[in-house]
């Protein structure tokens, strides 16, 4: 998704405004800044209206995309954006955060001779319209059921089942065991990425319908799940995220500095540490940053290092540029922002001082082998390539496991040989009675969008449970 | 939110008791577990072991010392007022077992984590020695309840000022002496801990010790709490907090305990002064 192309394409797409790069590299504020109307109707107004749209197959939830785009160009923006909903319960973080290239704009016929329709500034663009001129208006909701739903995790997935139940009439209680709701949304993706004001706004929507929501609930600790079936609810859907971090198991990893992204992102976007001391948690400020790893966490750490005053920020990455499983727009992002990037290079050890205190690191240089399982070209290390380099913070950000807090405390829910829970691939259904499961915590770390899509699937399903009781 | 319905202030005010209405933590917690609590909306996450549950009155106790501006925020708060969050119970629950002869060591206020777990040894039926031991007399705390959780207690101050006049690793050593100790359980600052069982390894006494690294979630998905134990990382809030005193590495532990020094030292005088101003 490149939004500047070396040659000029006829018929270019409009490109979204965005803050300068020098400025935005010591900002928290958000990085693009929205279509004018004008621009949405341009941009619109590319869309051919395919008979047969590719880009629909690419969309994990079958966006209705030349249909919302249509009403766009009609200037019916209020009915743009209930199509949308239609199949997007948050089409204002999907529109900021999808990998678009990868999905609907990857086949976009556009895209074969020029640029793709920017389906995802468009998304975003109604969503942005609906949140400062829409009424505010909730959906119709379906008469009580009387049944009591337990969704267990606020991410994507958690609120999507929950905002399902809710208008199907069931009776939603959201446990979350962060202070806050919202997952990765609001601990893992930085503000300049996606505002938190937006996902506060999703979960205060679910609030009006009547959801219920209990944060600092730890489900496997404050209460388990068959507590909750004893409690009176009806079904459970678990979309606890995958949130255990890997590490690298390399000497050294234990010294001060040295952070999962996990850590240092919460630290910066839940606890707000980049306003320290204004705000109580501190956080790590690197002058040599180094960041493991290259998909989006690493991006958002890097990035967020940037802002917080460091004079150098790496990327370090086994593998080349082409596996980078970032966003391309996060990788644009970066390096405009003066993130370099160390492509084929692994860490083999990390050095310290005698306080404990990281310095820097030994690193090997790679090369590309033969595929590996993955079908993505092994690298390979090249012999004697050792270099040093200095750093006095390194985020780790090479990937996340199954955490096991939940699923540990409950025994009779089948889970695969990684620690995920095992489920019906259409359904959700897990093998605990009256047990659902989407998002990370069944696929490992994957997208907001097939989340979200595994807890619309997972809603139909408990609805039907719920109704006829199968 | 969660009430604070007693609060006591003991050791010269250094260090405060609060007992908080948490009725879903209470009924769930075991000794040695502890809870995640944050003051307000800005605050940070504390983890801290609790002192005591009552189930029928649906409370928890915490005692903590008041070492920076976290801590002197959770003092500022009267009974009546309220802590925003509290999380838990997290951690694992101490193993008890019926072994004989236990000594239970406590230093600061790792007495107050010490002293559930105490009471819950000698439940089980170990005979208890307990060591307490403090810089100063007026520094003591919980002198009359370990008296009740153990059969014996003994008490140290590092000036004389009361009781046996030294460490509590003298006092340990003495019993240790006596022989037919099966377990020690120490609970303090780290280089007491450390103390401890280097003398409890010459012994080949197995030793439970309560770690206390700086943490976040206390959900395992931070590994901010990671220590090494018998070469391994373990995440303290999951995997412990309690670990094998003869595998962990505590001069690791003091380090990564020490990270945030500066930043706290910071915070904690910008809040004093702004305090003091008002
Ligand atoms: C830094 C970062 C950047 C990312 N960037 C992108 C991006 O640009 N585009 C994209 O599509 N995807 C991105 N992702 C991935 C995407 O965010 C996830 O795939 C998605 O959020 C998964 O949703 P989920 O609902 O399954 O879980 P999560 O969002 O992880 O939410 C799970 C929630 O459950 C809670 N929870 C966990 N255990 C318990 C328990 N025992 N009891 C109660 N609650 C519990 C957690 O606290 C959390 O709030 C990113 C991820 C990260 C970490
Ligand atoms: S939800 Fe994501 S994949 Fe689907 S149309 Fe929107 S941006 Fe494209
Ligand atoms: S406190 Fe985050 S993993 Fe233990």
């Amino acid at each position: 998704m490149a939004e500047k192309s070396a040659k000029p394409v006829k018929n270019p797409r409009i490109a979204m405004p965005e803050q300068d790069p020098q400025v935005r590299a010591r900002n928290f504020l958000e990085v693009p800044t929205g279509y004018t109307n004008k621009m949405a109707q341009e941009e619109a107004a590319r869309c051919l209206q395919c008979k047969k749209p590719a880009c629909v197959n690419g969309c994990p939830v079958g966006v209705d995309i030349p249909g919302f785009i249509d009403l766009i160009s009609k200037g019916d923006i209020t009915a743009a954006i209930r199509n949308l909903w239609s199949k997007n319960a948050l089409p204002a973080v999907c529109g900021r955060v999808c990998p678009q290239e990868i999905q609907c704009e990857g086949l976009c016929i556009l895209g074969k001779k020029g640029e793709p329709v920017a389906i995802g500034n468009l998304e975003r663009y109604c969503a942005d319209w609906e949140r400062e001129n829409g009424t505010g208006e909730l959906p119709p909701k379906a008469a009580s059921t009387g049944k009591k739903v337990a969704v267990v995790g606020s991410g994507p997935s958690g609120l999507t089942v929950a905002g399902d139940l809710i208008v199907k009439g069931h009776d939603v209680t959201i446990f979350e065991a962060f202070h806050k709701a919202g997952g990765v949304l609001v601990y893992g993706i930085p503000e300049f990425r996606l505002p938190k004001a937006i996902v506060a706004q999703e979960i205060n929507f679910l609030e009006r319908l009547g959801c219920k929501l209990e944060c600092n609930a730890v489900v496997g600790r404050t209460v388990s799940v068959d507590e909750l079936f004893e409690q009176g609810f009806d079904a459970v859907y678990i979309g606890v995220g995958a949130g255990l971090p890997r590490f690298m198991n390399i000497p050294g990893e234990n010294l001060v500095g040295i952070l999962s992204a996990n850590e240092y992102l919460t630290r910066a976007n839940l606890m707000k540490a980049y306003k320290f001391p204004d705000v109580d948690t501190p956080i790590p400020i690197g002058k040599n940053v180094v960041v493991l790893g290259a998909g989006n966490v690493a991006m958002d750490a890097a990035r967020t290092a940037m802002r917080l005053g460091a004079e150098s920020v790496k990327i370090v990455y086994r593998r080349s540029r082409e596996e980078m499983p970032a966003r391309a727009a996060e990788i644009h992002h970066a390096e405009e922002e003066g993130i370099d990037m160390f492509l084929l290079t692994n860490p083999t050890k990390y050095l310290g001082n005698e306080k404990g205190r990281l310095t820097g690191m030994v690193c090997l240089q790679m090369e590309l082998g033969e595929p590996d399982d993955s079908g993505r070209r092994r690298p390979v290390p090249i012999e004697g390539s050792e270099f040093e380099m200095d750093c006095d913070l390194c985020i780790v950000a090479v990937g996340s496991g199954a955490n096991p807090l939940l699923t540990s405390e409950t025994p009779d829910m089948k889970l695969n040989k990684w620690g995920y829970v095992h489920t019906d691939e259409k359904t959700g259904k897990t093998t605990k009675k009256a047990v659902w499961a989407g998002g990370d915590i069944v696929t490992g770390a994957a997208t907001v969008i097939l989340a979200m899509g595994a807890g619309r699937e997972a809603a139909n399903s408990m609805h039907d449970y719920l109704n006829l009781g199968w | 939110m969660f009430k604070i319905v007693r609060r006591e202030e003991m050791a010269e005010g250094t260090v405060i008791l609060n007992e908080i209405e948490a009725p879903l933590i209470a009924k769930k917690a075991k000794p040695g577990q502890f809870v995640i609590l944050k003051a307000d909306e800005d605050g940070e996450r504390i983890p801290l072991t609790m002192a005591e549950t009552d189930k029928d009155k649906g409370t928890i106790t915490i005692i903590y010392m008041v070492v920076g501006k976290s801590t002197a925020l959770f003092r500022d708060l009267k009974v009546g007022d309220s802590f925003q969050d509290v999380i838990g119970p997290l951690g694992k629950a101490t193993h008890l077992e019926k072994r004989g002869k236990v000594i239970c060591v406590g230093g600061g206020t790792g007495v107050a984590v010490l002293h559930p777990i105490t009471r819950a040894m000698k439940e089980v039926g170990n005979e208890v020695v307990c060591i307490i031991g403090a810089r100063t007399k007026d520094l003591l705390i919980l002198e009359e309840q370990m008296k009740n959780a153990s059969h014996d207690l003994r008490v140290c101050t590092d000036d004389g000022s009361y009781g046996h006049h030294g460490f509590v690793t003298d006092v340990m050593k003495e019993v240790l002496e006596e022989g037919d100790v099966k377990e020690v359980v120490a609970i303090g600052p780290v280089p007491m801990m450390k103390a401890v069982t280097n003398i409890t390894k010459e012994y080949n006494v197995p030793t439970l010790v309560s770690l206390n690294p700086i943490m976040v979630d206390g959900t395992g998905m931070c590994g901010g709490c990671r220590v090494s134990v018998g070469g391994e990382t373990k995440f303290a809030c999951v995997d412990g907090p309690e670990f094998d005193g003869h595998k962990v590495d505590f001069d690791e532990l003091m380090l990564r305990l020490n990270a945030y020094l500066e930043d706290e030292k910071k915070c904690h005088e910008e809040y004093c002064t702004i305090r003091d101003a008002q």
